[in-house]
């Protein structure tokens, strides 16, 4: 009998290996950590680290080849086939397709009945600030838009896990900012669980409940905190002592101070 | 409206083109004083179509039989046997190789050959016009079902998509530009193999009878086949581009 709730993501020790050949590269070692149901994780670190990859490995894309890892519990069951949404730094939206339907990808993967799913994606759209464009072409929107459609495309099938790979990389710096508040705005609409993965540091500590930092050569996880700064957040948290002190943490880590 | 008027304007240019090249045609000949079997005027060539000896209808039926027949095999060989290439990496790097090789052989040199294994007729010389026109449908095909990006894969076999939904959601039509720009390519080669094959041996169609009416000196009525077999040509590069502007989104198309 405990009151605490199971990890939802439970790593102990994972790592991978890629090989070709003869050559060896270590992508990821030593990460451990938790992801509890509907946190927010940011994985940061510099290129080379294996922050992606780790996402890969969660995807199911990529098995892991050490450690420890389980996904779902009890209380949060996970169907690796049907419950993870992806978010890349590309959009990838489908150019011949419109907007509705580009978001209804998954669903159609998926098989689920589409006349529910279209709903579905025309509230999703709404919600990601999209109402309106249903019937608009890829590149008939800007970038930020285009990335709205695509994390609206994650989420149509309902998954459990979302996992974003730099989704606001390609944006520019303003757009950027306004994209992690209303990542942080539809993160508790939803009520999902994200793993986020960035390489900007002031971006990991506004937008999670926990950041994963890692370093590279040798890939490994190097540390793994909560953060806690209140919610919801807004920019003015940016000037929050305890937001200075965190990133001031990650880049010692990364061996920037 | 402005639209529509600039879209008359060009198709009127465009027909203006024609009836210039008709005109000038026409006073060439006649002021030229051109002897009838050296150039026809269009006259004389429009007079050829009413020998009933040539049977133009059943000869350009055969002809276009050939043409059409041969690329629809190009199209449905040339997009499958790219699918198969994409579907394994080590087919097409065994194979593909070797089909540019193939492309290099001039398939008019492949003519005599073709007539030994499969005789004179309608059959082998919709062979000819299918040995030309699947080259560049295959390989662009090939191109454009390798030019999706990998983090959409990612996506598809993240959901745990087939392979065929991967190709009719995503390869195909993301590929579909690439394989109109080799279609368009490989409807006037079509039209070259068949012509050609008719020519090496045939006992039917527009470049046979070419071949016949060259004995008599009939210039016109060469001229008439040759007017034919543009028309069937046209006929054929005109549906590939309205089957273009009808799948291919417009920001898309490949010139």
């Amino acid at each position: 009998m405990t009151a605490a709730v199971d990890p939802f993501i439970h790593l102990v020790g994972v790592s991978k290996t890629y090989r070709s050949g003869r050559k060896q590269h270590l992508a990821i070692s030593d990460a451990s950590f938790d992801v509890m149901p509907g946190e927010l994780v940011a994985l940061v670190g510099p290129s080379g680290c294996g922050k992606s990859t780790l996402l890969k490995i969660l995807s199911g894309l990529h098995p892991h080849d050490g450690g420890e890892l389980r996904m779902g519990s009890a209380t949060h069951p996970f169907d690796p086939a049907r419950d993870v949404g992806m978010v890349f730094q590309a959009p990838l939206l489908l150019k011949w397709r419109r907007i509705i339907d580009n978001v209804l990808l998954p669903a159609e993967l998926l098989g689920l009945p589409m006349r529910e799913a279209r709903e579905r994606a025309r509230s999703l759209m709404a919600m990601v600030g999209l109402a309106g464009y249903e019937e608009k072409y890829p590149y008939e929107l800007s970038g930020g838009m285009q990335q709205r459609a695509a994390i609206a495309r994650s989420l149509v099938h309902d998954p459990k896990l979302v996992l974003m790979d730099e989704p606001f990389g390609a944006l520019d710096a303003l757009t950027r900012e306004k994209m992690n508040l209303e990542l942080l705005r539809i993160w508790k609409e939803s009520g999902k669980t994200i793993v986020f993965v960035t390489h900007g540091i002031s971006e990991a500590v506004f937008l999670g409940t926990r950041v994963v930092v890692f370093t590279a050569g040798p890939a490994r996880m190097a540390d793994n905190f909560e953060i806690e700064l209140p919610h919801p957040r807004t920019l003015d948290i940016k000037t929050h002592e305890r937001f200075g002190a965190y990133t001031r943490r990650i880049y010692k880590l990364l061996g920037m101070d | 409206m402005d639209r529509l008027n600039s879209r008359l304007g060009q198709y009127a240019l465009g027909i203006a083109a024609h009836l210039l090249l008709l005109l000038a045609w026409y006073l060439f000949v006649r002021l030229g004083e051109v002897p009838k079997f050296v150039m026809p005027s269009p006259a004389d060539t429009l007079a050829a179509l009413f020998v009933p000896n040539y049977d133009w209808w059943h000869n350009a039926l055969v002809t276009g039989t050939e043409i059409f027949g041969g690329y629809a095999l190009a199209l449905v060989v040339g997009v499958a046997l790219a699918l198969v290439f994409t579907w394994s990496k080590t087919l097409e790097a065994l194979v593909l190789p070797l089909l540019v090789t193939l492309n290099m052989v001039p398939k008019v040199a492949l003519g005599p050959l073709i007539i030994v294994w499969f005789k004179y007729g309608v059959f082998p010389n919709t062979i000819m016009a299918f040995s030309i026109a699947v080259f560049p449908i295959l390989l662009t095909t090939a191109r454009g079902l390798r030019e999706i990006e990998p983090e959409l894969l990612d996506l598809v076999r993240s959901l745990r998509g087939s392979r065929w939904q991967l190709f009719t959601k995503i390869q195909l039509p993301g590929a579909l530009p690439y394989i109109f720009s080799g279609m368009k390519v490989a409807a006037i080669l079509a039209v070259a193999g068949a012509v050609v094959g008719e020519f090496l041996g045939s006992d039917r169609g527009l470049g046979y009878l070419m071949l016949q009416v060259q004995v008599t000196l009939d210039t016109p009525a060469m001229f008439m086949a040759v007017i034919l077999i543009t028309l069937l040509g046209m006929l054929l590069y005109g549906l590939v581009m309205l089957l273009e502007r009808l799948l291919v989104a417009k920001d898309a198309r490949v010139s």
